[in-house]
């Protein structure tokens, strides 16, 4: 009975502090991106709240919330309430699945440093992440507009082009791993990481995530000025803030995605492991940022071209030849 | 090579970025640290002095003519010397679009633009600035320039006195 108490108790802390951890972690990563961004455009970025801008994602939240919050009077109000979540949660929800760390003993007991070691951890991920375009398509149709909703089909047909070529991307990886379980996958790069060994495969998996998270040079769901918005054009206040928050969400969820496939989780030298995961997302993010700040947006055809004739080929080729690799080494 | 070329394209510009993120940046905290505008620069209005401590002004509304927001007015008045001056003078800087015309339009340079830019306020009608809010006791962008001294009726000299003057015309003599 009591065994069971601290288990339970041990899960919800855990939960607990994955979600303070991550929601903190999103908010900073607004702050950490408009620094870098202003750094690389050679100005200073926020520094008036707090000492060197602390406090602006806390200024930040206290403006969302204290705008007016308009809803379109013809729209479907209850999908309009129920998109922004839908886009954090789903977001908020991959992250059960990533292992940042190796299991610790604590009080005698094994704990997995990992909310829930699903076996099938890909298809998880990659399940949550296509329900992740359902926040877009309803957002984009539940305001009732039409620039919503093209925004909405467009960034809808983005996603789904690119989740492709992000799953297939990840199909070396299980084949090399021989596991669809994240720690096992990330067990299986004690010696050198996937993004070593395959390297096209994580470069097409890094570009798919960018996509996946409407970054730049792929985040025509945000064109405001060529485009209009997309599908949040009618969202205002703390529900278009949800929906900001779930894209950073999901950049620090992809970002962990990318270091438990490519980067060797939490492998590393010297350091705890758990400090090497933050280091590897981190240094993603990082990535991130840094492609924002140089390269320009793409056109819209362009990006279907990309995506269809150039990634989806070259992750099936790859898919190919690993098996193929693998299959010699092996006979 | 087109697929060499969009690569280093690609590629490039990361290396700039990356560059230019270790090198300082160039902004100016502006409440802490302010630039002074260079004198000629184009804010708020003001209402000048000739060299000898007058008003320059002789309530021609011209700049209130030529101004497109219709925000100057003034009430003319004339000292017993005959010469004009304005009673009062109104500008209202919540509608000025500080667009310069009125300096522009005026013959005696009374209205001139200064540099003070940096003059918000709370309640639009702390904007409306009257004639002692507007005039300064200095001649603005030109110290030397005084009206009177070239043109106008005899205040300063008799009438057509002036160096660069000419004499009255009498307009009986262009008759036909
Ligand atoms: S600057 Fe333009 S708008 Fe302002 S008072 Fe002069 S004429 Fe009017
Ligand atoms: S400021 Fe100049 S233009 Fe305006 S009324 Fe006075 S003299 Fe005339």
């Amino acid at each position: 009975m009591t065994e069971g108490l601290i288990t339970l108790a041990l899960i919800l802390a855990k939960l607990l502090l994955i979600l303070g951890v991550l929601l903190s972690a999103a908010a900073y990563l607004v702050l950490m991106e408009r620094k870098l961004l202003g750094r690389m455009q050679m100005r200073y970025g926020p520094n008036r709240a707090g000492p060197g801008g602390m406090f602006q994602p806390l200024a930040d939240v206290i403006k969302l919330i204290t705008k007016e919050d308009f809803i379109p009077p013809q729209g479907d109000r209850a999908i309009f309430f129920l998109a922004p979540g839908l886009a954090a949660l789903t977001a908020l929800l991959a992250f059960a699945v990533v292992p940042f760390a190796p299991p610790v003993n604590l009080f005698g007991r094994e704990l997995p440093m990992v909310v829930c070691d699903l076996n099938i951890g890909v298809l998880y991920f990659l399940g949550l992440s296509s329900l992740a375009v359902y926040g877009v398509a309803l957002g984009g149709w539940a305001s009732n507009s039409k620039y919503a909703l093209l925004g909405g089909i467009r960034s809808l047909a983005q996603l789904l082009s690119y989740e492709l070529a992000m799953g297939l991307a990840l199909i070396p990886v299980v084949l090399m791993a021989r596991s669809f379980s994240l720690t096992d996958i990330v067990l299986a790069q004690q010696g050198l990481p996937f993004a070593l060994l395959n390297p096209l495969a994580f470069v097409v998996f890094m570009i798919s995530t960018a996509a996946e998270c409407k970054r730049l040079p792929f985040d025509l769901p945000e064109a405001e000025n060529e485009l209009v918005a997309g599908f949040h054009t009618e969202y205002s206040g703390l529900r278009f803030g949800l929906f900001f928050v779930g894209e950073y969400i999901n950049l620090i969820i992809l970002g962990s995605m990318v270091t438990v496939f490519f980067l060797g989780g939490w492998h590393g030298p010297f350091l705890p492991p758990i400090v090497w995961f933050m280091l590897k997302v981190l240094a993603v993010a990082f990535f991130f940022i840094w492609t924002r700040a140089t390269l320009p947006r793409l056109r819209y055809d362009q990006l279907m071209h990309f995506g269809w004739k150039v990634l989806i080929p070259l992750s099936l080729l790859n898919v190919l030849v690993t098996g193929a690799v693998l299959l010699w080494l092996k006979g | 090579m087109t697929l060499f070329r969009d690569i280093k394209g690609t590629v490039q510009p990361f290396w700039i970025t990356l560059r230019t993120m270790l090198r300082k940046p160039v902004t100016v905290q502006y409440p802490e640290e302010q630039r002074p505008p260079a004198e000629r620069a184009r804010a708020r209005m003001i209402l000048t002095r000739d060299p000898d401590g007058g008003e320059r002004c002789v309530a021609c509304h011209l700049c209130s003519a030529a101004c497109p927001v219709d925000c100057i007015s003034m009430q003319a008045a004339e000292a017993p010397d005959g010469r004009r001056y304005a009673a009062w003078f109104r500008i209202n800087f919540a509608r000025c679009i500080f667009c310069g015309l009125c300096a522009e339009a005026c013959p005696t340079l009374a209205i001139q633009m200064s540099p003070e830019f940096a003059f918000c306020k709370d309640d639009p009608l702390d904007l409306v600035y009257e004639k002692q809010d507007l005039l300064v006791d200095h001649g603005g962008k030109n110290r030397d320039y005084n009206f009177y001294r070239h043109a106008g009726i005899g205040v300063v000299n008799p009438r057509g006195g002036n160096d660069d003057e000419y004499g009255p015309v009498d307009v009986k003599s262009n008759l036909p």
